[in-house]
Protein backbone atom coordinates (compact mmCIF):
# COMPACT_ATOMS: atom_id res chain seq x y z
CA UNK A 1 0.00 0.00 0.00
CA UNK A 2 2.65 2.73 1.15
CA UNK A 3 6.39 2.05 0.33
CA UNK A 4 8.93 5.06 1.79
CA UNK A 5 12.51 4.63 -0.06
CA UNK A 6 15.47 6.20 1.60
CA UNK A 7 12.71 9.58 1.84
CA UNK A 8 14.44 12.24 3.11
CA UNK A 9 12.56 15.78 3.47
CA UNK A 10 14.24 19.07 3.66
CA UNK A 11 11.89 22.26 3.89
CA UNK A 12 12.76 25.02 1.92
CA UNK A 13 13.95 27.26 5.25
CA UNK A 14 16.60 24.22 5.19
CA UNK A 15 14.79 22.36 7.95
CA UNK A 16 15.67 18.64 7.93
CA UNK A 17 12.13 17.19 8.68
CA UNK A 18 12.96 13.61 7.75
CA UNK A 19 16.11 12.20 7.39
CA UNK A 20 16.82 8.43 4.98
CA UNK A 21 13.06 6.91 6.23
CA UNK A 22 12.36 3.28 4.66
CA UNK A 23 8.82 2.31 5.58
CA UNK A 24 6.61 -0.36 4.14
CA UNK A 25 2.67 -0.25 5.19
CA UNK A 26 0.58 -3.57 4.27
CA UNK A 27 -2.88 -2.74 2.94
CA UNK A 28 -5.38 -2.98 5.67
CA UNK A 29 -2.62 -2.15 8.61
CA UNK A 30 -3.18 -0.50 11.31
CA UNK A 31 -0.21 2.09 12.08
CA UNK A 32 0.48 4.55 15.13
CA UNK A 33 3.10 7.11 14.35
CA UNK A 34 4.66 8.22 17.66
CA UNK A 35 7.46 10.38 18.64
CA UNK A 36 8.07 14.12 19.99
CA UNK A 37 7.02 16.72 18.56
CA UNK A 38 8.58 18.20 15.69
CA UNK A 39 9.94 14.25 15.27
CA UNK A 40 8.21 14.67 11.47
CA UNK A 41 5.29 12.60 11.62
CA UNK A 42 3.18 15.08 10.10
CA UNK A 43 5.34 15.67 7.29
CA UNK A 44 5.58 11.52 6.81
CA UNK A 45 1.46 11.62 6.00
CA UNK A 46 1.91 15.21 3.95
CA UNK A 47 4.17 13.00 1.78
CA UNK A 48 2.13 10.09 1.41
CA UNK A 49 -0.90 12.63 0.57
CA UNK A 50 1.68 14.29 -1.97
CA UNK A 51 0.78 17.42 0.26
CA UNK A 52 4.55 18.04 0.33
CA UNK A 53 6.69 16.27 -2.43
CA UNK A 54 10.12 14.60 -1.22
CA UNK A 55 14.14 16.08 -0.95
CA UNK A 56 15.15 12.75 -2.38
CA UNK A 57 14.16 9.22 -2.20
CA UNK A 58 10.92 7.46 -3.39
CA UNK A 59 7.00 7.61 -1.77
CA UNK A 60 4.66 4.99 -3.85
CA UNK A 61 1.31 4.59 -2.62
CA UNK A 62 -0.88 1.72 -4.27
CA UNK A 63 2.20 1.21 -6.19
CA UNK A 64 2.63 4.94 -8.06
CA UNK A 65 5.45 6.97 -7.58
CA UNK A 66 3.74 10.47 -6.10
CA UNK A 67 6.04 12.45 -7.39
CA UNK A 68 6.81 11.45 -10.87
CA UNK A 69 2.47 11.37 -10.98
CA UNK A 70 1.33 13.53 -13.39
CA UNK A 71 -0.59 16.85 -11.95
CA UNK A 72 -4.57 15.60 -13.18
CA UNK A 73 -3.43 12.23 -11.79
CA UNK A 74 -2.61 13.34 -7.67
CA UNK A 75 -6.87 14.42 -7.50
CA UNK A 76 -8.06 10.88 -7.67
CA UNK A 77 -4.52 9.76 -5.60
CA UNK A 78 -6.31 11.92 -2.79
CA UNK A 79 -9.77 10.48 -3.43
CA UNK A 80 -8.47 7.22 -1.90
CA UNK A 81 -6.92 8.96 0.85
CA UNK A 82 -9.32 10.28 4.00
CA UNK A 83 -7.29 12.95 5.96
CA UNK A 84 -7.98 13.97 9.40
CA UNK A 85 -5.27 17.02 9.44
CA UNK A 86 -3.96 18.36 12.57
CA UNK A 87 -4.95 22.00 12.24
CA UNK A 88 -8.63 20.32 10.74
CA UNK A 89 -8.94 22.50 8.08
CA UNK A 90 -12.34 22.77 7.47
CA UNK A 91 -13.99 25.53 5.54
CA UNK A 92 -14.84 28.32 8.19
CA UNK A 93 -18.34 29.45 6.65
CA UNK A 94 -19.84 26.16 5.48
CA UNK A 95 -21.83 24.21 8.59
CA UNK A 96 -20.78 20.62 9.88
CA UNK A 97 -22.86 18.76 7.45
CA UNK A 98 -21.71 21.11 4.34
CA UNK A 99 -18.07 20.73 5.34
CA UNK A 100 -18.32 16.53 5.44
CA UNK A 101 -20.58 17.05 2.04
CA UNK A 102 -17.92 19.26 0.37
CA UNK A 103 -15.40 16.08 0.20
CA UNK A 104 -17.99 14.28 -1.75
CA UNK A 105 -19.49 17.36 -3.72
CA UNK A 106 -15.79 17.76 -4.97
CA UNK A 107 -15.76 13.79 -6.32
CA UNK A 108 -18.30 14.99 -8.31
CA UNK A 109 -21.01 13.39 -6.29
CA UNK A 110 -24.87 13.56 -6.78
CA UNK A 111 -26.93 14.89 -3.74
CA UNK A 112 -29.29 12.13 -3.81
CA UNK A 113 -26.26 10.05 -2.48
CA UNK A 114 -24.59 13.03 0.00
CA UNK A 115 -27.73 13.60 1.12
CA UNK A 116 -27.55 9.52 2.25
CA UNK A 117 -24.13 9.24 3.20
CA UNK A 118 -23.77 12.44 5.22
CA UNK A 119 -26.21 11.72 7.71
CA UNK A 120 -24.89 8.65 8.55
CA UNK A 121 -20.86 9.50 9.48
CA UNK A 122 -22.16 12.29 11.15
CA UNK A 123 -23.97 10.25 13.37
CA UNK A 124 -20.89 7.90 13.53
CA UNK A 125 -18.42 10.58 15.48
CA UNK A 126 -21.93 11.54 17.41
CA UNK A 127 -22.38 14.85 15.59
CA UNK A 128 -25.62 14.32 14.43
CA UNK A 129 -27.19 17.49 16.56
CA UNK A 130 -24.43 19.60 15.44
CA UNK A 131 -25.18 19.50 11.30
CA UNK A 132 -26.01 22.94 11.07
CA UNK A 133 -23.11 24.57 13.04
CA UNK A 134 -20.36 26.72 11.82
CA UNK A 135 -17.13 25.52 12.94
CA UNK A 136 -16.00 28.49 14.71
CA UNK A 137 -19.34 27.92 16.91
CA UNK A 138 -17.79 24.18 17.76
CA UNK A 139 -15.38 22.84 20.32
CA UNK A 140 -11.94 21.81 19.44
CA UNK A 141 -13.00 18.40 19.80
CA UNK A 142 -15.93 18.81 17.90
CA UNK A 143 -14.12 20.48 15.10
CA UNK A 144 -11.68 17.53 15.30
CA UNK A 145 -14.59 14.98 14.84
CA UNK A 146 -16.03 17.44 11.73
CA UNK A 147 -12.52 16.59 10.67
CA UNK A 148 -12.86 12.94 10.97
CA UNK A 149 -16.34 12.73 9.78
CA UNK A 150 -15.09 14.46 6.55
CA UNK A 151 -12.21 12.09 6.13
CA UNK A 152 -14.21 8.60 6.07
CA UNK A 153 -17.22 9.79 4.55
CA UNK A 154 -16.29 8.54 1.15
CA UNK A 155 -14.74 5.38 2.00
CA UNK A 156 -11.17 5.77 1.94
CA UNK A 157 -8.83 2.80 1.35
CA UNK A 158 -6.21 4.97 3.21
CA UNK A 159 -7.34 6.91 6.21
CA UNK A 160 -3.88 9.51 6.97
CA UNK A 161 -5.26 10.43 10.84
CA UNK A 162 -2.77 13.24 12.57
CA UNK A 163 -3.59 13.17 16.25
CA UNK A 164 -7.39 12.86 15.79
CA UNK A 165 -7.51 12.56 19.59
CA UNK A 166 -5.48 15.25 20.06
CA UNK A 167 -8.79 17.32 21.60
CA UNK A 168 -10.76 15.07 22.88
CA UNK A 169 -11.28 13.85 26.18
CA UNK A 170 -10.40 10.09 27.13
CA UNK A 171 -13.96 8.65 26.18
CA UNK A 172 -14.60 10.56 23.21
CA UNK A 173 -11.27 9.28 22.66
CA UNK A 174 -12.29 5.58 22.52
CA UNK A 175 -15.20 5.84 21.02
CA UNK A 176 -13.21 7.16 17.87
CA UNK A 177 -10.83 4.59 18.39
CA UNK A 178 -13.66 2.12 18.04
CA UNK A 179 -15.00 3.64 14.81
CA UNK A 180 -11.29 3.73 13.71
CA UNK A 181 -11.19 -0.28 14.42
CA UNK A 182 -14.00 -0.51 12.67
CA UNK A 183 -13.22 0.98 9.75
CA UNK A 184 -10.12 -0.78 9.50
CA UNK A 185 -11.74 -4.13 9.97
CA UNK A 186 -13.73 -2.94 6.80
CA UNK A 187 -10.24 -3.27 4.70
CA UNK A 188 -8.95 0.34 5.42
CA UNK A 189 -5.77 0.98 6.03
CA UNK A 190 -4.74 3.26 8.81
CA UNK A 191 -1.80 5.32 9.30
CA UNK A 192 -2.45 7.68 12.71
CA UNK A 193 0.43 9.89 14.27
CA UNK A 194 -0.61 10.33 18.00
CA UNK A 195 0.66 11.72 21.38
CA UNK A 196 -2.33 9.64 23.20
CA UNK A 197 0.26 6.76 24.34
CA UNK A 198 -2.85 4.98 26.56
CA UNK A 199 -4.32 4.45 23.21
CA UNK A 200 -0.94 3.04 21.56
CA UNK A 201 -0.70 0.92 24.75
CA UNK A 202 -3.66 -0.69 24.89
CA UNK A 203 -4.31 -1.42 21.24
CA UNK A 204 -1.52 -3.65 20.18
CA UNK A 205 -1.09 -2.56 17.02
CA UNK A 206 2.39 -1.51 15.36
CA UNK A 207 3.88 1.41 16.31
CA UNK A 208 6.54 3.28 14.20
CA UNK A 209 8.40 5.95 16.60
CA UNK A 210 9.96 8.45 14.72
CA UNK A 211 12.88 10.81 16.33
CA UNK A 212 14.72 13.61 14.42
CA UNK A 213 13.34 12.63 11.54
CA UNK A 214 14.48 9.12 11.95
CA UNK A 215 12.55 5.79 12.03
CA UNK A 216 14.54 4.72 15.78
CA UNK A 217 12.06 1.70 15.90
CA UNK A 218 9.00 -0.26 14.17
CA UNK A 219 7.60 -2.92 15.97
CA UNK A 220 3.97 -5.04 15.67
CA UNK A 221 1.70 -4.74 18.89
CA UNK A 222 4.15 -2.43 20.15
CA UNK A 223 4.08 0.26 23.14
CA UNK A 224 3.99 3.87 23.14
CA UNK A 225 7.86 4.95 23.83
CA UNK A 226 10.45 6.96 21.47
CA UNK A 227 13.78 6.03 23.95
CA UNK A 228 15.99 3.62 22.58
CA UNK B 1 -21.17 16.19 -14.28
CA UNK B 2 -24.30 16.07 -12.66
CA UNK B 3 -26.90 18.70 -11.67
CA UNK B 4 -24.91 18.89 -8.07
CA UNK B 5 -21.66 19.75 -9.59
CA UNK B 6 -23.27 22.56 -11.91
CA UNK B 7 -25.70 23.74 -8.74
CA UNK B 8 -22.17 24.24 -6.93
CA UNK B 9 -20.37 26.05 -9.82
CA UNK B 10 -23.63 28.25 -9.87
CA UNK B 11 -24.04 28.59 -6.56
CA UNK B 12 -20.26 29.75 -5.77
CA UNK B 13 -19.53 31.61 -8.81
CA UNK B 14 -23.14 34.19 -7.99
CA UNK B 15 -21.73 34.19 -4.25
CA UNK B 16 -18.25 35.27 -5.43
CA UNK B 17 -19.62 38.14 -7.74
CA UNK B 18 -22.04 39.21 -4.51
CA UNK B 19 -19.12 39.22 -2.46
CA UNK B 20 -16.85 41.37 -5.25
CA UNK B 21 -19.99 43.37 -5.72
CA UNK B 22 -17.83 47.16 -6.21
CA UNK B 23 -15.27 45.45 -8.80
CA UNK B 24 -18.45 43.36 -10.20
CA UNK B 25 -19.96 46.62 -10.56
CA UNK B 26 -16.44 48.77 -12.05
CA UNK B 27 -15.80 45.53 -14.12
CA UNK B 28 -19.34 45.15 -15.91
CA UNK B 29 -19.73 48.68 -16.23
CA UNK B 30 -16.05 48.79 -18.29
CA UNK B 31 -17.79 45.82 -20.51
CA UNK B 32 -20.73 47.91 -20.65
CA UNK B 33 -19.16 51.10 -21.70
CA UNK B 34 -16.77 49.45 -24.51
CA UNK B 35 -19.20 47.29 -26.02
CA UNK B 36 -21.65 50.72 -26.51
CA UNK B 37 -18.51 52.37 -28.40
CA UNK B 38 -18.24 49.20 -30.34
CA UNK B 39 -22.19 48.84 -30.89
CA UNK B 40 -22.70 52.38 -32.13
CA UNK B 41 -19.89 52.95 -34.08
CA UNK B 42 -20.90 49.52 -36.05
CA UNK B 43 -24.29 50.86 -36.86
CA UNK B 44 -23.75 54.36 -37.53
CA UNK B 45 -20.87 52.60 -40.41
CA UNK B 46 -23.69 50.32 -41.23
CA UNK B 47 -25.93 53.33 -41.90
CA UNK B 48 -23.44 55.45 -43.21
CA UNK B 49 -23.05 52.62 -46.13
CA UNK B 50 -26.79 51.72 -46.56
CA UNK B 51 -27.55 55.50 -47.08
CA UNK B 52 -24.49 56.18 -49.46
CA UNK B 53 -25.59 52.80 -51.46
CA UNK B 54 -29.32 53.59 -51.32
CA UNK B 55 -29.07 57.35 -52.09
CA UNK B 56 -29.56 57.31 -56.08
CA UNK B 57 -27.51 60.30 -56.89
CA UNK B 58 -24.95 59.65 -54.53
CA UNK B 59 -23.86 56.64 -57.19
CA UNK B 60 -24.28 59.08 -60.32
CA UNK B 61 -21.11 60.80 -61.97
CA UNK B 62 -21.67 63.96 -64.67
CA UNK B 63 -19.33 64.18 -67.49
CA UNK B 64 -19.22 67.58 -69.19
CA UNK B 65 -17.38 67.67 -72.17
CA UNK B 66 -16.11 70.38 -74.38
CA UNK B 67 -18.30 71.66 -77.16
CA UNK B 68 -17.57 70.94 -80.70
CA UNK B 69 -16.54 67.23 -80.20
CA UNK B 70 -17.72 65.09 -83.13
CA UNK B 71 -19.81 61.81 -83.45
CA UNK B 72 -16.73 59.68 -83.54
CA UNK B 73 -14.85 61.35 -80.53
CA UNK B 74 -18.32 60.93 -78.45
CA UNK B 75 -18.59 56.92 -79.45
CA UNK B 76 -14.89 56.79 -78.64
CA UNK B 77 -15.34 58.53 -74.83
CA UNK B 78 -18.16 56.50 -74.25
CA UNK B 79 -15.59 53.04 -75.03
CA UNK B 80 -13.16 54.67 -72.65
CA UNK B 81 -15.31 55.52 -70.11
CA UNK B 82 -16.94 51.73 -70.22
CA UNK B 83 -13.75 50.46 -69.20
CA UNK B 84 -12.95 52.34 -66.28
CA UNK B 85 -13.19 50.36 -63.14
CA UNK B 86 -16.86 50.69 -61.02
CA UNK B 87 -18.25 51.90 -63.89
CA UNK B 88 -21.90 50.66 -64.00
CA UNK B 89 -23.86 52.33 -67.07
CA UNK B 90 -23.14 55.52 -69.35
CA UNK B 91 -25.91 57.67 -70.86
CA UNK B 92 -25.23 59.98 -72.98
CA UNK B 93 -27.28 63.77 -72.19
CA UNK B 94 -27.59 66.39 -75.34
CA UNK B 95 -27.17 70.12 -74.22
CA UNK B 96 -30.59 70.48 -75.28
CA UNK B 97 -31.76 67.55 -73.18
CA UNK B 98 -29.85 69.01 -69.93
CA UNK B 99 -31.51 71.91 -71.05
CA UNK B 100 -34.97 70.41 -71.04
CA UNK B 101 -33.84 68.64 -67.35
CA UNK B 102 -33.45 72.09 -66.01
CA UNK B 103 -36.38 73.33 -66.99
CA UNK B 104 -38.36 70.64 -65.21
CA UNK B 105 -36.28 71.16 -62.15
CA UNK B 106 -37.28 74.70 -62.23
CA UNK B 107 -41.23 73.89 -62.52
CA UNK B 108 -43.26 76.96 -62.89
CA UNK B 109 -40.16 79.43 -62.78
CA UNK B 110 -38.88 78.01 -65.71
CA UNK B 111 -39.58 81.23 -67.51
CA UNK B 112 -36.18 82.46 -66.16
CA UNK B 113 -34.55 80.16 -68.38
CA UNK B 114 -36.70 80.93 -71.58
CA UNK B 115 -34.40 82.49 -74.10
CA UNK B 116 -31.61 80.21 -73.87
CA UNK B 117 -32.27 77.82 -76.49
CA UNK B 118 -31.13 79.96 -78.86
CA UNK B 119 -27.31 80.07 -77.20
CA UNK B 120 -27.45 77.35 -74.71
CA UNK B 121 -24.95 77.98 -72.33
CA UNK B 122 -25.03 73.59 -70.99
CA UNK B 123 -22.40 70.94 -72.31
CA UNK B 124 -22.85 67.79 -73.52
CA UNK B 125 -22.22 65.19 -70.97
CA UNK B 126 -22.04 61.73 -69.87
CA UNK B 127 -24.05 60.53 -66.48
CA UNK B 128 -22.88 57.94 -65.38
CA UNK B 129 -23.75 55.22 -62.46
CA UNK B 130 -21.37 53.56 -61.15
CA UNK B 131 -22.08 49.82 -59.11
CA UNK B 132 -20.97 50.87 -55.57
CA UNK B 133 -20.88 54.24 -53.71
CA UNK B 134 -16.90 54.17 -52.93
CA UNK B 135 -15.83 53.36 -55.83
CA UNK B 136 -17.29 57.31 -57.55
CA UNK B 137 -13.80 58.85 -56.21
CA UNK B 138 -11.44 57.08 -57.96
CA UNK B 139 -13.63 56.69 -60.55
CA UNK B 140 -14.14 60.14 -60.92
CA UNK B 141 -10.22 61.18 -60.68
CA UNK B 142 -10.27 58.85 -63.50
CA UNK B 143 -12.94 60.03 -65.88
CA UNK B 144 -10.76 63.82 -65.45
CA UNK B 145 -7.79 62.56 -67.34
CA UNK B 146 -10.32 61.44 -70.58
CA UNK B 147 -9.83 63.88 -73.47
CA UNK B 148 -12.17 66.39 -74.18
CA UNK B 149 -14.02 66.42 -70.67
CA UNK B 150 -14.19 70.12 -69.18
CA UNK B 151 -15.52 69.02 -65.37
CA UNK B 152 -16.50 65.96 -63.60
CA UNK B 153 -18.75 66.66 -61.05
CA UNK B 154 -20.26 63.91 -58.21
CA UNK B 155 -22.14 64.18 -55.40
CA UNK B 156 -21.28 67.43 -54.63
CA UNK B 157 -18.17 65.93 -51.92
CA UNK B 158 -21.52 64.48 -49.58
CA UNK B 159 -19.94 60.85 -50.99
CA UNK B 160 -16.72 61.70 -50.46
CA UNK B 161 -17.09 62.88 -46.33
CA UNK B 162 -20.13 60.76 -45.25
CA UNK B 163 -16.85 58.10 -46.37
CA UNK B 164 -14.65 59.53 -44.70
CA UNK B 165 -17.14 60.13 -41.17
CA UNK B 166 -17.25 56.22 -41.72
CA UNK B 167 -13.04 55.82 -42.45
CA UNK B 168 -12.48 58.27 -38.64
CA UNK B 169 -15.30 56.59 -37.07
CA UNK B 170 -13.59 52.94 -37.66
CA UNK B 171 -10.34 54.17 -36.72
CA UNK B 172 -11.27 55.82 -33.64
CA UNK B 173 -14.01 53.28 -33.08
CA UNK B 174 -11.43 50.74 -33.07
CA UNK B 175 -8.98 52.02 -31.09
CA UNK B 176 -11.18 53.38 -28.07
CA UNK B 177 -12.45 49.96 -27.78
CA UNK B 178 -9.17 48.63 -28.34
CA UNK B 179 -8.22 50.43 -25.11
CA UNK B 180 -11.61 49.87 -23.48
CA UNK B 181 -11.48 45.69 -24.36
CA UNK B 182 -8.44 45.92 -22.73
CA UNK B 183 -9.11 47.72 -19.23
CA UNK B 184 -12.49 45.27 -19.47
CA UNK B 185 -10.33 42.42 -19.50
CA UNK B 186 -7.86 43.53 -17.16
CA UNK B 187 -10.63 44.99 -14.78
CA UNK B 188 -12.29 41.31 -14.81
CA UNK B 189 -8.82 39.29 -14.55
CA UNK B 190 -8.54 41.69 -11.36
CA UNK B 191 -12.16 40.39 -9.98
CA UNK B 192 -11.45 36.88 -10.35
CA UNK B 193 -7.96 37.57 -8.75
CA UNK B 194 -9.90 39.04 -5.63
CA UNK B 195 -12.15 36.14 -5.59
CA UNK B 196 -9.18 33.15 -6.09
CA UNK B 197 -7.38 35.35 -3.41
CA UNK B 198 -10.43 35.14 -1.00
CA UNK B 199 -10.77 31.88 -1.17
CA UNK B 200 -7.05 30.47 -1.11
CA UNK B 201 -7.39 28.50 1.68
CA UNK B 202 -10.50 26.94 0.65
CA UNK B 203 -8.96 25.84 -2.54
CA UNK B 204 -6.45 24.52 -0.97
CA UNK B 205 -8.73 22.12 1.28
CA UNK B 206 -10.42 21.08 -1.91
CA UNK B 207 -7.08 20.12 -3.28
CA UNK B 208 -6.19 18.30 -1.01
CA UNK B 209 -10.18 16.54 -0.73
CA UNK B 210 -9.34 15.78 -4.32
CA UNK B 211 -10.57 18.40 -6.43
CA UNK B 212 -9.38 18.64 -10.01
CA UNK B 213 -8.37 21.40 -11.33
CA UNK B 214 -11.29 21.41 -13.49
CA UNK B 215 -13.37 21.57 -10.57
CA UNK B 216 -11.67 24.26 -8.71
CA UNK B 217 -11.51 26.79 -11.77
CA UNK B 218 -14.92 26.47 -12.85
CA UNK B 219 -16.89 28.84 -10.44
CA UNK B 220 -13.92 31.57 -11.30
CA UNK B 221 -14.45 30.69 -14.82
CA UNK B 222 -17.99 30.67 -14.83
CA UNK B 223 -18.04 34.05 -12.64
CA UNK B 224 -15.82 35.79 -15.56
CA UNK B 225 -18.62 34.87 -18.04
CA UNK B 226 -21.24 35.71 -15.98
CA UNK B 227 -19.43 39.47 -15.67
CA UNK B 228 -18.46 39.44 -19.08
CA UNK B 229 -21.92 38.03 -20.25
CA UNK B 230 -24.39 40.52 -18.11
CA UNK B 231 -22.36 43.54 -19.55
CA UNK B 232 -23.00 42.13 -22.79
CA UNK B 233 -26.62 41.78 -21.98
CA UNK B 234 -26.68 45.43 -20.33
CA UNK B 235 -25.39 46.80 -23.79
CA UNK B 236 -27.52 44.59 -26.41
CA UNK B 237 -30.30 46.14 -24.85
CA UNK B 238 -29.36 49.73 -24.57
CA UNK B 239 -28.20 49.70 -28.07
CA UNK B 240 -31.37 47.60 -28.92
CA UNK B 241 -33.70 50.34 -27.46
CA UNK B 242 -31.95 53.22 -28.30
CA UNK B 243 -31.20 52.51 -32.20
CA UNK B 244 -35.15 51.74 -31.91
CA UNK B 245 -36.10 55.21 -30.61
CA UNK B 246 -33.89 56.57 -32.84
CA UNK B 247 -35.73 54.98 -35.97
CA UNK B 248 -38.74 56.28 -34.80
CA UNK B 249 -37.32 59.84 -34.35
CA UNK B 250 -36.01 59.41 -37.78
CA UNK B 251 -39.38 57.97 -39.37
CA UNK B 252 -40.91 61.32 -38.25
CA UNK B 253 -38.42 63.85 -38.62
CA UNK B 254 -36.55 63.33 -41.52
CA UNK B 255 -38.18 60.86 -43.12
CA UNK B 256 -36.59 60.51 -46.78
CA UNK B 257 -33.53 58.79 -44.87
CA UNK B 258 -33.61 55.56 -44.97
CA UNK B 259 -31.55 53.66 -42.25
CA UNK B 260 -30.59 50.07 -41.55
CA UNK B 261 -33.60 48.66 -40.05
CA UNK B 262 -33.59 44.88 -41.24
CA UNK B 263 -34.41 42.50 -38.29
CA UNK B 264 -31.42 40.50 -39.49
CA UNK B 265 -28.01 42.67 -39.32
CA UNK B 266 -29.95 44.25 -36.13
CA UNK B 267 -29.85 41.00 -34.11
CA UNK B 268 -26.45 40.36 -35.62
CA UNK B 269 -24.77 43.29 -34.52
CA UNK B 270 -26.45 42.54 -30.47
CA UNK B 271 -25.92 38.69 -30.90
CA UNK B 272 -22.03 39.96 -31.57
CA UNK B 273 -22.29 42.37 -28.69
CA UNK B 274 -23.36 39.50 -26.45
CA UNK B 275 -20.70 37.23 -27.56
CA UNK B 276 -18.36 39.70 -27.44
CA UNK B 277 -19.09 40.29 -23.70
CA UNK B 278 -18.73 36.71 -22.66
CA UNK B 279 -15.54 36.58 -24.40
CA UNK B 280 -14.44 39.25 -22.61
CA UNK B 281 -15.61 37.76 -19.60
CA UNK B 282 -13.94 34.21 -20.52
CA UNK B 283 -10.31 35.56 -21.41
CA UNK B 284 -10.32 38.15 -18.43
CA UNK B 285 -10.68 34.92 -15.82
CA UNK B 286 -8.51 32.97 -18.22
CA UNK B 287 -5.87 35.06 -17.85
CA UNK B 288 -6.59 35.60 -14.29
CA UNK B 289 -6.45 32.08 -13.18
CA UNK B 290 -3.49 31.02 -15.49
CA UNK B 291 -1.61 33.75 -13.42
CA UNK B 292 -2.78 33.41 -9.77
CA UNK B 293 -4.01 30.01 -9.59
CA UNK B 294 -1.46 27.36 -10.80
CA UNK B 295 -3.02 24.58 -8.94
N1 LIG C 1 6.06 23.90 6.04
C1 LIG C 1 7.17 23.81 6.79
N2 LIG C 1 8.21 24.63 6.51
C2 LIG C 1 9.33 24.55 7.22
N3 LIG C 1 9.53 23.71 8.21
C3 LIG C 1 8.56 22.87 8.54
C4 LIG C 1 7.32 22.88 7.85
N4 LIG C 1 6.52 21.94 8.39
C5 LIG C 1 7.23 21.37 9.37
N5 LIG C 1 8.46 21.90 9.47
C6 LIG C 1 9.50 21.52 10.40
O1 LIG C 1 9.74 20.15 10.20
C7 LIG C 1 9.93 19.50 11.42
C8 LIG C 1 8.97 18.35 11.55
O2 LIG C 1 7.65 18.87 11.61
P1 LIG C 1 6.36 17.95 11.72
O3 LIG C 1 5.18 18.82 11.63
O4 LIG C 1 6.48 16.84 10.75
O5 LIG C 1 6.49 17.39 13.20
P2 LIG C 1 5.47 16.48 14.03
O6 LIG C 1 6.19 15.23 14.33
O7 LIG C 1 4.21 16.36 13.32
O8 LIG C 1 5.28 17.31 15.36
P3 LIG C 1 3.95 17.47 16.26
O9 LIG C 1 3.92 16.25 17.11
O10 LIG C 1 4.23 18.68 17.09
O11 LIG C 1 2.83 17.62 15.35
C9 LIG C 1 9.73 20.53 12.51
O12 LIG C 1 11.02 20.94 12.95
C10 LIG C 1 9.06 21.69 11.82
O13 LIG C 1 9.51 22.92 12.32
MG1 LIG D 1 2.34 17.04 13.57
Amino acid sequence: MIQLYNVSKIYPNGVKALNDVTLHIKKGEFVFLVGPSGAGKSTLTKLICREELPSRGQVLVNGRNVARMKNRDVPHLRRKIGMVFQDFRLIPNKTVYENVAFALEVTGASSKEIKKVVPTVLRMVGLEKKAGMLPAHLSGGEQQRTSVARAIVNNPVLLLADEPTGNLDPETSWELMKLFLDINRRGTTIVMATHAWDIVDSMKKRVVALSNGCIIRDEEGGVYGYEC
Amino acid sequence: MNVNTLKYYFRESTRSVLRNSWLSVASVGTIIISLLILGSSLLLVLNVRHIVSTVESSLEITVFLEDGLDEEALKRMEEEIKFVPGVARVEFVTKEQALEDLKESFGDKADILSGLEKDNPLPNSFRIKTSEAEMVPRAARQLEKLEGVEQVRYGQGVVEKLLSLTHWVRIWGSLTLVVLGAAAVFLIATTIRMSVFARRREIGIMKMLGATNFFVRMPFMLEGMMLGLAGGLVAALIIYFGYLSLLNKVAVTLPFIQLVNDPQTLYRVLGGLLGLGFGIGAVGSAISLHRFLRV
